[in-house]
């Protein structure tokens, strides 16, 4: 005779399987998590990156050292400039070109701006993603102002491919300059406006607050930089902790928080928009002049070697490694996108969370699939 | 009990600055344009396919020097060229890009030594037809507009 069991010892033990994404909006793109859910609750969670696995690392190896240039700013399109200036970086360690002291102004001018408008994205995002619509708009509304300056420059809104080796395309013009101080005297107000709508919202404290704790060590284990660092109380910034460019001559603080929950990665981000501003003024300020292009060889030959060269992007530390050979084309370019970093803790951070707190720690995380595919 | 309270409280108070921005934004001027009955103008640098800039005659400054085709990373560009009699450089018979894969990174208009390419500022491109963007005409497209004028 069958023995008899007991139906609790089967019955709630019982875990599904449910897919969020490859099409989801919450995931902002083609990711794909498989969340074995126990109710509410996520019991475990696989990440299946690589919907949109371009190839750029070998891209790189098949065409010459400018030839690649387009590619930096399609792997992270909101924070293309800093992308592009540690692939320029890299070569200009390399051959030994010092871009005259305009062109790093105009450079740290523009990375700015850039990390501005990518922060706005993702502020709007995210409270798209807790269930606020209108936060969006209003975060449209500025960062299209941006584009507006950026595409008056550079030609392209989020594309820009604007640094050269040795400099920038072309000097910036009055116009911009004029707008770019418009830009930040407007834009103080609009953060305290955002502050007022959204960071004191009962709301969405209530949503965020002692939800996805990622301490320091965790972000150490799996090698999460930027905000996601800094948010854990870490003051770890590439533009204070590796200098490069003009940044050791401008004045401004390495936002941090030590709350290490969703809130303190937010309040992060949103004092590194009001830090961006400072550092634009003074660049504004102490913009020299002179030529914007060092001279450089018409073909780049990069000597024999291998280089780094790391940014702080908008997510987080992104660098450039270069293998050379002394050939016209790359023997190798290795990019450590920071997005990669910041989403393999997903995994250890979600599990035992509900599924919407879940998504209200992903949001914070500030994903760009295509960073992570690359 | 009490908390229950505070927290009908606060959200009152988080509800009635919500409302209160709304309102003051509602009063703004609207920020975008209404698009196909009104359009923006494109900025002196914005990046559109590439087209021909004539020079005084009206023909094109093209030398089929081919550094355009070895510049671009997509190898988007295809350039025939001829030496007509007399003539003392080579000129363009035909100049194909292909803008389906062209990224607009601007390396060909950089190299051009004879500054005979340049950004146009068309960007109303929509068409049920691909081969229209995979073989577009350059030469083609400079003497339309040659006609045009």
């Amino acid at each position: 005779m069958m023995e008899l069991q007991p139906v609790h010892a089967t019955g709630p033990q019982e875990t599904f399987v449910l897919n969020l994404g490859p099409q989801h909006p919450a995931t902002h793109g083609v990711l794909r998590i498989k969340l074995t859910m126990d109710g509410e609750f996520i019991k475990d969670a696989v990440i299946v990156a690589g919907y949109v696995h371009r190839e750029h690392e070998k891209m790189g190896e098949n065409r010459t050292w400018a030839q690649f240039l387009p590619n930096t700013s399609r792997i992270d399109y909101l924070s293309a400039m800093m992308y592009t200036h540690a692939y320029v970086g890299a070569v200009e360690r390399a051959c030994g070109i010092q871009p005259p002291s305009r062109a790093e102004y105009i450079r740290v001018i523009t990375s700015e701006l850039n990390r501005i408008s990518s922060h706005l994205v993702w502020w709007g995002a995210y409270l798209l993603d807790l269930g606020g619509m209108t936060p969006l708009l209003y975060a449209f509304d500025d960062r299209e102002k941006i584009l507006d300056l950026l595409e008056a420059l550079t030609g392209a809104r989020l594309t820009y491919c604007y640094y050269r080796f040795g400099g920038v395309l072309e000097d910036v013009d009055d116009n911009f300059i004029a707008g770019t101080r418009a830009f930040v005297k407007e834009f103080r107000p609009r953060l305290r406006m955002f502050r007022r709508l959204v960071s004191e919202n009962i709301i969405f404290r209530k949503r965020v607050e002692n939800i996805g704790i990622i301490d320091a060590e965790m972000c150490r284990k799996y090698g999460a930089t930027g905000p996601m660092i800094r948010g854990a109380g870490v003051p770890y910034d590439v533009r204070r902790a590796e200098p490069y460019s003009v940044y050791p001559e401008l004045d401004f603080e390495v936002a941090t928080d030590p709350a290490a929950d969703s809130m303190g990665r937010y309040k992060v981000r949103m004092e590194e928009m009001e830090q961006s501003l400072r550092i634009i003024e003074q660049a504004l300020d102490r913009l020299p002049d002179g030529p914007v292009m060092a001279k450089v060889p018409r073909v780049i030959k990069v000597p024999a070697g291998e280089y780094c060269y790391a940014t702080e992007a908008a997510r987080g530390r992104f660098e450039v490694r270069i293998v050379s050979t002394g050939k016209l084309i790359p023997h190798r370019i290795r990019l450590r996108t920071p997005c990669f970093g910041n989403l393999s803790l997903f995994e250890e951070a979600a599990r035992g969370m509900m599924l919407a707190d879940g998504i209200a720690m992903m949001g914070s995380l500030d994903l760009v699939i295509p960073d992570i595919d690359r | 009990m009490n908390n229950i309270f505070k927290d009908v409280a606060g959200g009152f108070i988080s509800l009635m600055i919500g409302m209160g921005i709304t309102l003051k934004e509602f009063f703004r001027k609207p920020v975008t344009v209404h698009y196909p009955r009104e359009s923006l103008k494109m900025t002196p640098r914005y990046r559109s396919h590439i087209i021909f800039t004539p020079d005084e005659d009206g023909a094109s400054k093209c030398i089929a020097c081919n550094m355009c085709v070895n510049a671009c990373p997509s190898q988007c560009i295809y350039v025939e060229g001829e030496k007509k009699e007399g003539a003392r450089k080579k000129s363009v018979t035909k100049y194909e890009l292909n803008f389906t894969t062209c990224s607009l990174c601007g390396a060909c208009v950089e190299v051009c030594p004879t500054d005979a390419i340049d950004f146009s500022k068309r960007y109303n491109l929509a068409s049920p037809d691909k081969e229209r963007f995979r073989r577009m005409d350059l030469c083609k497209d400079l003497e339309e507009r040659n006609r045009k004028k």
